[in-house]
């Protein structure tokens, strides 16, 4: 629905329709931090400004780019090899038993946090430093001129 | 997971439906006798003794205006979006504890729908989701006005939903906890959240101001520049849909601002002259709806005697003054509960 949807606009409510399935998942697997997480940041905020840039572009059909018609058949030929090794591996990795005993109560908010802040502490934090510096790389950009 | 107990859950979900909806409904009636008090009027009067009956009457109002939908929008969309609106303004009443627990045959029955361990990121969940109804209403009307009254609420309500979240942080760092009925129950007696957080109780009330488009930042719908707003193309009971949304907001802000930091169901006291368990419980959820009606006279107050913000003013508060303090309120609540390790380093 994502992809066939003729208006950009449903495209992008499709999307958030999407997200709030993958949550839905998230909370079957009892992982409802992650779930409220995944639907605060990406279907509260992230499609929100999706939508704000296609709201205010006003896509329609004759501001359309239009493609020669040997990239078309360049990107189906491409697309459909990438089907063939995704179906592949999907394949060869349903044999693969699981290593780990899965914990139910690994998603739950007490034990991520213990996890996160104990095990994984330095990609925690390293992942936070690139936040900021794609922050400040960001207000960089939309400064007009610097002095 | 006995028929009982789903019977008991489906009672409970109905009664805090219904009992939103009345709210709601005699919200809009007590709006008007707010304006009419503080303006020296006397407000709406004629239906009913003392106008009791007004919201009825603007029901039947709103069913049988004619219903018109603009030929050139998107119609599924149209008539979509009133209805998200209304749909995530119920949604926030299920995770507030009422009250404290009735015991009646012997067993326990909880005031609260559900207490998720995730309870307030819930509540953000469905805040962050509530921007669609205004947006989606907003650009499937195709009209000019109505775009911009829903670019200016789903702008206003992101940049809002920052410094509330890290106002609400700072309360998560001293209560220790996400679940909405833990929060509430630590507050009993005096040890109301507002005596450790009044900063964040400040921020967390003007950001509920900003996150229902209520007065003073009722920019997204400002009739002088925008003519309605993101509602401009809206009639009947569509247009009484998202009025009847905005009502829900005010509302449930309201229970949670008094959940959260005016003590929930709790009251100093009650407990040295009530010891029947059942009857602090009526009493708990009594002195709830105090709280709360008071948070909604508080609302038509500030609506009724502070003017509209500028567009950038609100940009300017949002980004410039409150994420700043929040972010302060966050690290001295910080330092305040590392307090014994700092002093630590130093003295040795």
């Amino acid at each position: 629905m994502v992809v066939f949807s003729k208006n950009p606009v449903h495209s992008v409510l499709y999307l958030v329709l999407t997200f709030f399935i993958i949550a839905a998942h998230y909370v079957l697997l009892n992982a409802q931090f992650l779930a409220a997480v995944h639907v605060i940041v990406y279907a509260g905020a992230i499609m929100v400004l999706f939508l704000f840039v296609i709201m205010l572009l006003n896509l329609n059909k004759e501001t359309e780019p239009h493609k020669s018609i040997w990239l078309k058949a360049s990107a189906a030929v491409a697309s459909g090899l990438l089907l063939v090794v995704l179906v592949g591996s999907i394949k060869g990795a349903a044999t693969v038993q699981s290593v780990n005993a899965f914990n139910p109560n690994i998603g739950l908010i007490e034990n991520l946090g213990k996890t996160l802040f104990k095990d994984f502490l330095l990609p925690f934090e390293v992942s936070s430093v690139l936040l900021l510096a794609a922050m400040v790389g960001a207000v960089m950009l939309g400064k007009k001129s610097i002095k | 997971m006995t028929l009982g107990y789903v019977i008991y859950k489906l009672i409970l979900v109905v009664v805090v439906f219904a009992v939103t909806l009345l709210i709601a409904m005699y919200s809009t009636y007590a709006e008007r006798k707010v304006a009419g008090f503080l303006q020296d009027r006397l407000g709406p009067n004629r239906a009913g003794w003392f106008g009791i009956l007004q919201p009825v009457a603007d029901a039947v109002k709103l069913f049988m205006k004619e219903e018109m939908i603009p030929s050139v929008s998107n119609r599924t969309l149209f008539i979509l979006a009133p209805g998200l609106s209304l749909l995530t303004a119920c949604m926030t009443g299920v995770v507030i504890p009422w009250g404290t627990s009735l015991t009646l045959f012997g067993t326990s029955y909880s005031l609260q729908v559900t207490d998720v361990n995730i309870g307030i990121l819930y509540l953000f969940g469905v805040v962050s989701i509530g921007v669609y109804g205004i947006m989606i209403g907003g650009w499937a009307s195709n009209n000019k006005y109505s775009l911009l009254g829903a670019l200016r609420a789903s702008s206003q309500m992101i940049s809002y939903e920052v410094a509330m979240g890290l106002s609400i942080i700072a309360l998560i760092m001293t209560t220790g906890t996400l679940s909405v009925g833990q929060i509430a129950a630590q507050q009993h007696g005096w040890h109301w959240n507002i005596l450790v957080q009044p900063l964040g109780c400040l921020i967390f009330i003007i950001c509920a101001f900003a996150e229902t488009n209520r007065a003073p930042f009722d920019l997204p719908e400002c009739e002088q520049e925008l003519v309605g707003g993101y509602h401009t193309e809206y009639s009947s009971m569509k247009m009484g849909f998202y009025l009847f949304a905005e009502y829900i907001n005010m509302f449930i802000s309201s229970a949670v601002i008094s959940t959260f930091y005016f003590g929930g169901y709790n009251m100093p006291f009650v407990g040295r002259f009530i010891h029947d368990p059942n009857l602090l419980a009526v009493c708990g959820v009594v002195f709830l709806f105090a709280k709360i009606f008071f948070g909604i006279f508080f609302f038509m107050w500030v609506r009724w005697t502070i003017p509209r913000f500028r567009y950038d003013q609100l940009m300017n508060l949002g980004w410039k003054t409150l994420i700043p303090l929040s972010i302060l309120n966050l690290v001295l609540t910080g330092a305040w509960m590392m307090r014994h390790e700092i002093l630590s380093v130093f003295i040795k």
